[in-house]
């Protein structure tokens, strides 16, 4: 047994051999590189991997033990041979200098420069695994955020440190609303200090496209931060792409003030790439071939958001997803949806009858709505009209599965109404350009004017005073 | 050195530390690892090798890292001033971290879970020359205000004499306040704290059977599905179908004297929610604020993993020591699944061979024994108190064919079975009244009985074949349409419609409807079922279904839950005579 003072003694050593060089790995396998005979090396420890060429890489430590290391590479493995493989490793976590100048910089997964320029320095090294936010500190997020789009607004309010996700399908229009969003939303009353940050997981170049001139046609560009990682970047580098993003986010947010919109897309190929991981070290998967620890690997970045009581910004998340096959009880909306704070779910159906945003919402949720709207907030008959909205619409949805059993001739006056209601609803509440920034109170109003369709005695979330006021107007 | 090492880090596997050159770790031992001190406990020993679970993010920690040991087990410190408190799983309390790390959770912190420095008012119970038992009250401090916490003597002592008592008077939890004399003569000194492992359940003298209900004020629950004190019930659903809601909803207005309010790998947000919101709600039964009787413990999605997993067992020991003061708890945990997905987690890394869908064989068992520590109790003291267990489950994609709510269901008695439809149309709660069930219907029957005069068992017997009834009736109407049915069968779903409406939804938002008394609860199922009585008697005497469900105080009726407050019962009184009314004089004109 090793007494104290030697134990201080191979801690001293330790920091000496920190960043010292060993060459040779002992086996490569996917993103993942063993190597022996090493110092005593520290969990999670950063790596600074050489290839035979002499580029650089990074990576961090997976596993440690008396005889190996398990290092992942997050620029990918490619390249790299079994003797001819360096490795310093570097005595402390990954960081990311992080500096305000980040903004309007395009950046890879792990924050260096795409296009080459120089990054300017950082005014701070953060550790990108950043730590939980205590319970404590936090601020229960209550501010409005008008997106100006209704059924955002009208039924699924967001609220300034809410993360809501998008559950969307290839082929629908995620991005246009996303980049919607980004273009329109802003708390009423309080311009703020508003900024983007965006992280991009192996989406396609054309995407990145589409968001950065959109961002360049609002003359946002400079105040948002991308950090891309593209669909022909290696796999493993979309693992650390929203941690490096939601770490500038926590800089711009909690120690500049700032309110951040952070969009992450798509989180669907980060999950895959984690899963690609724990197939490569042979742990044992859970549903659909997915790590048991998904559900804690995703916690830990979408509860990078929110506010912290007595400092003034704000992280509101807004990931998007793509559901495989339509499927919302895949392991990836499924367990995004347990930990985000609502969901906002497109629906395909409706994008082929030309509603846009296709959203659905009944399977769509807004947590943290109730404490945001109604009087002083929005409107004071807000939230009784988006509860009655959502008793109606989703009658209208019983009245259309009757139809198409008995025909639409053997319903009642009663269901007819329902019908046009619901009909209403979808092509001019629901629906709406994509340039179209509707104020809360014409959305509300609009949806007053859907209800108008249905006698009063239907409308018994509402109260008499609040049917007196709006009703039929 | 007074340090013992027990061993060093071999290998280190995120939360999962082996060690080597291991000869005197305890099993189940808490030890600090590596300089940052981090806290972990032993979960295996082997050849000279240990496994430790390790209660912080391991970053940094270096094979070759000493591992000190505590000479105790994983357990929590139990005395005043754990009321109105938030921890972590391993029983840190949050606000003292935040005062050391800032709004960031830090590592390797280190803070007792009561404050030792407080003054609390001290009252001796017994005399010098007193025999005293274990669980036998020597004192008592006012906690808070609706706290009277009973200070016992340790389940360790099984008889002594009281050689020594503080006098009535201020004291810490770490000042002397008794020397008791064992048998064999040697002395103990006793403070107001006492220390218990959380793996071992509280010690008790009987099981008792269970006869009160827990009232929650949810109506669907208290009248259809209810809830004993002392038993154990699942609540599982999808994402966004009301768990935390409904365990919220319950841990504001349910009768029990304390509430453990566990959050176990949930959301911050929900944490910060109840810390701001409790303060300030009141309890409709004592006039104070929630929080006086409330303990928290957050360990939130992002936090260690394996804290996670010793959560549940740290809130439910804090529930057993209040239980054997004569407290009735009630615990609520959000959400087990959390829990299981630990185990799965640690249990994979430890490399131990995976039963179902990777969790480990000994879920079950573990399930078990977590439910098994609630009941109704009579404690060593001989007073009676009672821990119930009211857990949320997550199922996969909503799934309840999956292990944690398979095996969970062997072990609850009741079960309010959370269903998507009803929640994404906004039927809140969106407890099923078709798949849940509560076997403690035999247990609670006559003591409700005697507060509804004899009509719960009826009327709730009568609703429920109503409602089963609906079913087939639905099955109808989907294949050829509403019109084919008869107005008294029409009448029924009009009647299923306006129960579900008017009675089994509720709105947690609303200041009146979101707690419902047990007397409400009577009268409004017996409006109902008056409708349905007098409104069939109509339609035989001819009377259009369409007459009957225009009446006016039939939207009354569906509103008499926003509308009518729970002291104010004369105004459902009167709702129902002009109900009987209106419904008379219908009959009237149609019976000529
Ligand atoms: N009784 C209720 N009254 C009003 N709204 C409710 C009620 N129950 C649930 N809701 C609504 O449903 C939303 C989701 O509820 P809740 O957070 O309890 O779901 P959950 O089952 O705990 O979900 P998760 O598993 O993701 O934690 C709430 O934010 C609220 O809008
Ligand atoms: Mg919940």
């Amino acid at each position: 047994m090793r007494t104290n003072k030697e134990s201080l003694l191979v801690q001293t050593d330790r920091h000496l051999l920190s960043g010292r060089e060993y060459r040779g790995a002992s086996r490569i396998d996917g993103p993942l590189v063993y190597m022996r005979n090493t110092h005593a090396v520290g969990y999670g420890e950063l790596v600074e991997v050489t290839s035979p060429d002499g580029t650089r890489r990074a990576g961090q430590v997976l596993d440690t033990s008396d005889d190996a290391v398990v290092v992942q590479v997050f620029e990918g493995t490619d390249g790299l041979t079994l003797p001819g493989t360096g490795m310093r490793f570097m005595g402390e976590p990954l960081t990311l200098p992080v500096s305000e100048q980040m903004l309007g910089r395009v950046m890879n997964g792990l924050g260096k420069s795409r296009d080459g320029s120089a990054i300017p320095h950082g005014e701070a090294e953060r550790d990108v695994n950043g730590e939980p936010i205590n319970p404590t500190a936090r601020e229960y997020p209550r501010d409005f955020i008008q997106t100006g789009i209704s059924v955002i607004d009208g039924m699924t309010t967001l609220i300034q440190g809410q993360k809501l996700p998008i559950f969307s399908g290839n082929g629908l229009d995620h991005n246009q609303l996303a980049a919607q969003i980004a273009r329109q939303a802003k708390v009423r009353g309080n311009s703020g200090d508003f900024c983007i940050v965006f992280a991009a997981m192996g989406i396609k170049y054309d995407v990145a496209r589409f968001f950065t001139d959109s961002f360049e046609e609002t003359g946002v560009l400079d105040n948002v931060a991308l950090f891309l990682s593209l669909a022909d970047d290696p796999s493993i580098e979309r693992t650390i792409t929203p941690k490096t993003a939601l770490t500038l986010a926590e800089h711009l947010a909690f120690d500049k003030g700032k309110q951040v919109l952070v969009i992450m897309t798509d989180m669907t190929n980060y999950c895959e790439s984690l899963r690609e991981i724990g197939t490569m070290r042979g742990e044992i998967p859970s549903r659909k071939g997915y790590p048991g620890y998904l559900y804690s690997n995703l916690a830990e970045i979408y509860e990078r958001s929110g506010k912290i009581s007595g400092r003034s910004g704000s992280i509101t998340q807004l990931p998007i997803l793509s559901m495989p096959n339509d499927d919302i009880s895949h392991p990836v909306p499924d367990l995004t949806g347990y930990i985000t704070e609502g969901q906002i779910v497109f629906d395909r159906s409706m994008q082929a009858r030309g509603i846009y945003p296709p959203i659905n919402c009944l399977p769509s949720l807004s947590r943290l709505m109730k404490d945001g709207i109604g009087e002083g907030m929005t409107r004071a008959d807000h939230p009784h009209l988006s509860n009655q909205l959502f008793a109606s619409y989703s009658h209208v949805k019983d009245v259309q599965n009757l139809a198409s059993v008995i025909g639409e001739e053997e319903l009642t006056t009663l269901d007819h109404q329902y019908l046009d209601f619901g009909s209403f609803f979808e092509k001019k509440f629901v629906n709406q350009g994509f340039d179209e920034d509707r104020s809360i109170e014409q959305t509300l109003d609009l949806g007053w004017e859907a209800l108008s369709k249905l006698p009063s005695e239907e409308l018994q979330r509402l109260t008499d005073e609040e049917i007196a006021e709006h009703y039929g107007k | 050195m007074k340090e013992r090492i027990v061993g060093q880090v071999k290998r280190v596997n995120g939360p999962v530390i082996i060690l080597k050159d291991v000869n005197d770790a305890m099993m189940m031992e808490m030890v600090r690892i590596g300089e940052q001190q981090l806290v972990g406990e032993v979960v295996k020993l082997y050849d000279g090798q240990a496994t430790v679970q390790v209660y912080e993010d391991a970053t940094g920690i270096c094979p070759g890292d000493n591992v000190y040991g505590s000479g105790m087990s994983l357990s929590v410190e139990l005395g005043p001033g754990l009321i109105g408190t938030i921890y972590d799983g391993i029983q840190r309390p949050l606000e003292k971290l935040m005062g050391a790390s800032g709004a960031f959770i830090s590592r390797g912190l280190n803070f007792p879970a009561v404050d030792h420095e407080k003054l609390w008012a001290f009252v001796p119970t017994v005399e010098v020359g007193a025999i005293v038992h274990c669980g036998m009250k020597f004192g008592t401090v006012v906690e808070t205000d609706r706290v009277l916490h009973v200070l016992m003597i340790p389940p360790s002592i099984a008889e002594a004499t009281v050689a020594q008592i503080a006098s009535e008077g201020a004291y810490t939890v770490d000042d002397i306040i008794v020397t008791v004399v064992l048998p064999n003569g040697k002395e103990e000194k006793l403070t107001m704290l006492q220390r218990w492992p959380i793996r071992i359940p509280r010690p008790v003298a009987e099981r008792l059977a269970l006869k009160q209900p827990l009232i929650t004020g949810l109506r669907v629950i208290d009248t259809l599905f209810p809830l004993a004190k002392g038993g154990t019930v699942a609540i599982p659903g999808g994402f966004g179908t009301g768990k935390t809601m409904t365990q919220h909803s319950i841990a504001q207005w349910c009768d029990a004297d304390i509430i453990v309010y566990i959050g176990c790998g949930e959301r911050g947000n929900e944490m910060t929610d109840v810390l701001r919101e409790f303060p300030l709600l009141v309890d409709p039964r004592t006039g104070q604020s929630l929080m006086e009787r409330t303990i928290l413990i957050a360990n939130t999605s992002n936090m260690p993993v394996s804290a996670r997993e010793a959560s549940i067992y740290t809130g439910i020991t804090m529930a057993e020591y209040y239980r054997d003061q004569g407290f009735h708890v009630a615990i609520m945990a959000d959400s087990t699944s959390r829990w299981a997905e630990a185990l799965r987690e640690l249990s994979g890394r430890m490399e131990e061979m995976p039963a179902e869908e990777g969790f480990p064989a000994y879920l079950p068992t573990r399930i078990a024994q977590f439910y098994e520590r609630a009941g109704f109790m009579k404690c060593l003291s001989g007073i009676e108190g009672s821990v119930s267990i009211i857990g949320a489950v997550s199922p996969p994609g909503g799934d309840f064919s999956e292990p944690v709510t398979q095996h969970t269901k062997r072990f609850v008695r009741c079960f309010w079975g959370l269903d998507r439809s009803l929640a994404s149309s906004r039927h809140y709660p969106a407890i099923s009244w078709l798949d849940s069930y509560s076997e403690y219907l035999g247990d609670v029957r006559s003591w409700w009985n005697e507060h509804s005069d004899g009509a719960w068992q009826l009327h709730r017997l009568e609703i429920m074949e109503l409602l089963q009834k609906e079913v087939r009736l639905q099955q109808i109407v989907k294949l050829v349409g509403p019109d084919a049915l008869p107005d008294s069968q029409n009448f029924i779903l009009e009647v299923c419609a306006l129960f579900k409406t008017a009675f089994l939804q509720q709105n947690a938002f609303d200041l009146v409807d979101r707690f419902c008394s047990v007397e409400k609860q009577v009268k409004m199922l017996s409006v109902i079922l008056d409708y349905y009585q007098k409104g069939s008697e109509a339609i035989a005497k001819g009377v259009p279904m369409v007459k009957i469900r225009r009446l006016k105080v039939v939207q009354e009726m569906a509103r008499m839950r926003l509308t009518i407050g729970n002291d104010d019962m004369e105004a459902i009184d009167k709702l129902q005579l002009r109900l009987e009314r209106s419904i008379d004089q219908l009959g009237g004109i149609y019976e000529n």
